[in-house]
């Protein structure tokens, strides 16, 4: 199935809280609301000729006014591939996908880790990647580096 | 009989965890109940760097992605910037990026076959493993420069054309190595002690790894046929005949630790196959697209991979149309590899998690970015 179908099939379950975005340069996407993206993946991770069982990546990005999460899901089935993006008020929360794909469990601590997006029943919200005194979160474009850490200067 | 629960700490400085990996058990005698990997030690913030350079000038960082198979982070990378800005690569370049990926690959799995007879307590192999890496080692050096970090790729084809003599050099080697494959088999493959060892710990079923994103010889190992240069053929992969070796449960179990490391030694020999192929096919042309200096990809955004030794390196770079990334996210396949070790490792022995993990053959770099 192409992403434009697959739409289509998300929409006719979900109606207006799915919007197909074509990009002309790269990959287009699929755009949920943020209350709906629970049964959405699950939709498209146990529907049999969806069958997303892959979640190839998952990441967030930071842009002025929002958060974007990415998800690029892989069928290893059917060999399809979708990227699916929700997004929200930089303090908002995005609910966990872990239960659904395990292996975002590692991906979504990390994009807590280096961005702040936080996950909403996540089992183990914690950072990942930098020490757990480390205050702030690098990928996010207003970060501020930090002048000292536990009493070492680490000015660039 | 129940007895006292005792947490250990192992690593991060361990010789036994391939690099600055921590593992915190928690045992029963000599019994893993938990193990819960650490990670982040070296963290250097790649992403962030990306954000701050232009596209050309990430390429020598992708270098220290995967320190172990350079060439293929360099490879990866630039198909993701080409892919965005549409270049056509040309075809000379193809051939030359597919030599060196897969002398990488070679290069790379050779360490891992010396590492594994290290964990079992054999000390020759890495002996061996390392003598004919050198020799690819010289074959980079004598192309780029450099024998670790190549920073050899460039946005739309390679940064120099082969040297003289590289082809013929590079057959000889290939004449010498073939033979030696089939020693390394007698030396450890089918040694009794290490089987013994190395079977049936560590079983990963095919939906598990799946299920945790694992990806390369780790999830063929557990018998699932699958291989980005075969299954979404890149470059010119598609004009070489090899086989995607999976784990058969030759000796042992299918997704054990013994048929991870087959999966690997048997790709060596593919990867001898598909250089043989490309050393005799390879055209005559230029070896870089024209890339200006100044270099903005329209807005956008893709997402690439690519199949490197230790599986699915992936690319995701957003574009605004300026000369830097707004977001180069990084997804490498060894932070997927160990995230499924707790998993695998439950209720086995310490020294057999040793080999498990040493079996996932993660690269900590890769892991901590």
């Amino acid at each position: 199935m192409n992403i434009q179908e697959i739409a289509d099939k998300l929409k006719g379950r979900f109606g207006d809280s799915v919007e197909f975005v074509p990009v002309a340069t790269g990959d287009s996407f699929i755009m949920v609301k943020r209350e709906s993206l629970i049964p959405e993946a699950r939709f498209l991770h146990e529907t049999p000729e969806l069958y997303f069982d892959s979640l190839m990546c998952l990441t967030g990005v930071d842009y002025p006014d929002n958060f974007t999460v990415v998800y690029h899901l892989f069928s290893t089935r059917h060999l399809h591939k979708l990227v699916l993006k929700v997004s929200g008020a930089k303090d908002s929360l995005v609910q966990s996908v872990s239960g659904i794909w395990p292996t975002a469990n590692w991906f979504e601590r990390e994009t807590y880790d280096l961005l702040g997006v936080k996950f909403d029943n996540h089992p183990n919200l914690t950072r990942i990647l930098l020490p757990d005194d480390w205050t702030g979160h690098p990928l996010r474009k207003d970060y501020q580096y930090p002048k000292t850490y536990q009493g070492c200067p680490c000015e660039i | 009989m129940q007895t006292e629960e005792m947490m250990i700490n192992m690593g991060p400085q361990h010789p036994s965890t391939h690099g600055v990996l921590r593992m915190i058990l928690r045992t029963d005698g000599e019994v893993v109940s938990e193990a819960t990997p650490n990670i982040g030690y070296l963290h250097r913030g790649l992403e962030k760097i990306g954000e701050k350079l232009n596209y050309h000038q990430f390429m020598p960082y992708t270098d220290r992605i995967d320190y172990l198979a350079a060439m293929n982070c360099n490879m990866a990378y630039a198909m993701a910037v080409e892919k965005l800005a549409a270049i056509e690569v040309p075809e000379r370049a193809q051939y030359i990026r597919v030599i060196m990926a897969e002398f990488n690959r070679i290069a790379s799995h050779l360490v891992f076959f010396g590492t594994s007879g290290l964990e079992a307590g054999a000390w020759t192999p890495i002996v061996y493993g390392f003598r004919e890496r050198e020799t690819i080692l010289d074959l980079f050096e004598m192309t780029c420069g450099a024998r670790l970090t190549y920073n050899y790729m460039r946005i739309g084809g390679v940064s120099a054309d082969l040297p003289d003599g590289f082809i013929r050099k590079a057959e000889e080697f290939l004449d010498y190595f073939e033979p030696k494959v089939k020693e390394y088999n007698n030396l450890l493959t089918y040694n009794r002690i290490f089987i013994n060892r190395m079977v049936n710990i560590g079983v990963m079923r095919p939906e598990l790894a799946i299920a945790y994103g694992v990806t390369g010889p780790n999830l063929r190992g557990s018998g699932v046929k699958w291989d980005l240069r075969k299954n979404e053929s890149y470059s010119v992969y598609d004009k070489f005949e090899f086989e995607v070796p999976v784990g058969t449960g030759e000796l042992g179990t299918v997704g054990d630790a013994w048929n991870r490391y087959r999966v690997r030694m048997l790709e060596i020999e593919q990867s001898v196959k598909i250089i043989r192929q490309a050393l005799k096919q390879i055209p005559q042309g230029e070896v870089k697209a024209k890339v200006g200096r100044v270099f903005k990809p329209p807005a956008g955004e893709v997402y690439v991979r690519a199949e490197n030794p230790r599986g699915e390196l992936g690319f995701y770079i957003i574009s605004d149309g300026s000369a830097n990334p707004y977001r180069l996210r990084i997804r490498a396949p060894s932070f997927n590899n160990i995230s499924v070790a707790s998993e695998i490792v439950r209720n086995t022995m310490i020294a057999d998690m040793v080999l498990i993990l040493g079996s996932l053959d993660v690269v900590l770099p890769e892991i901590d970015r």
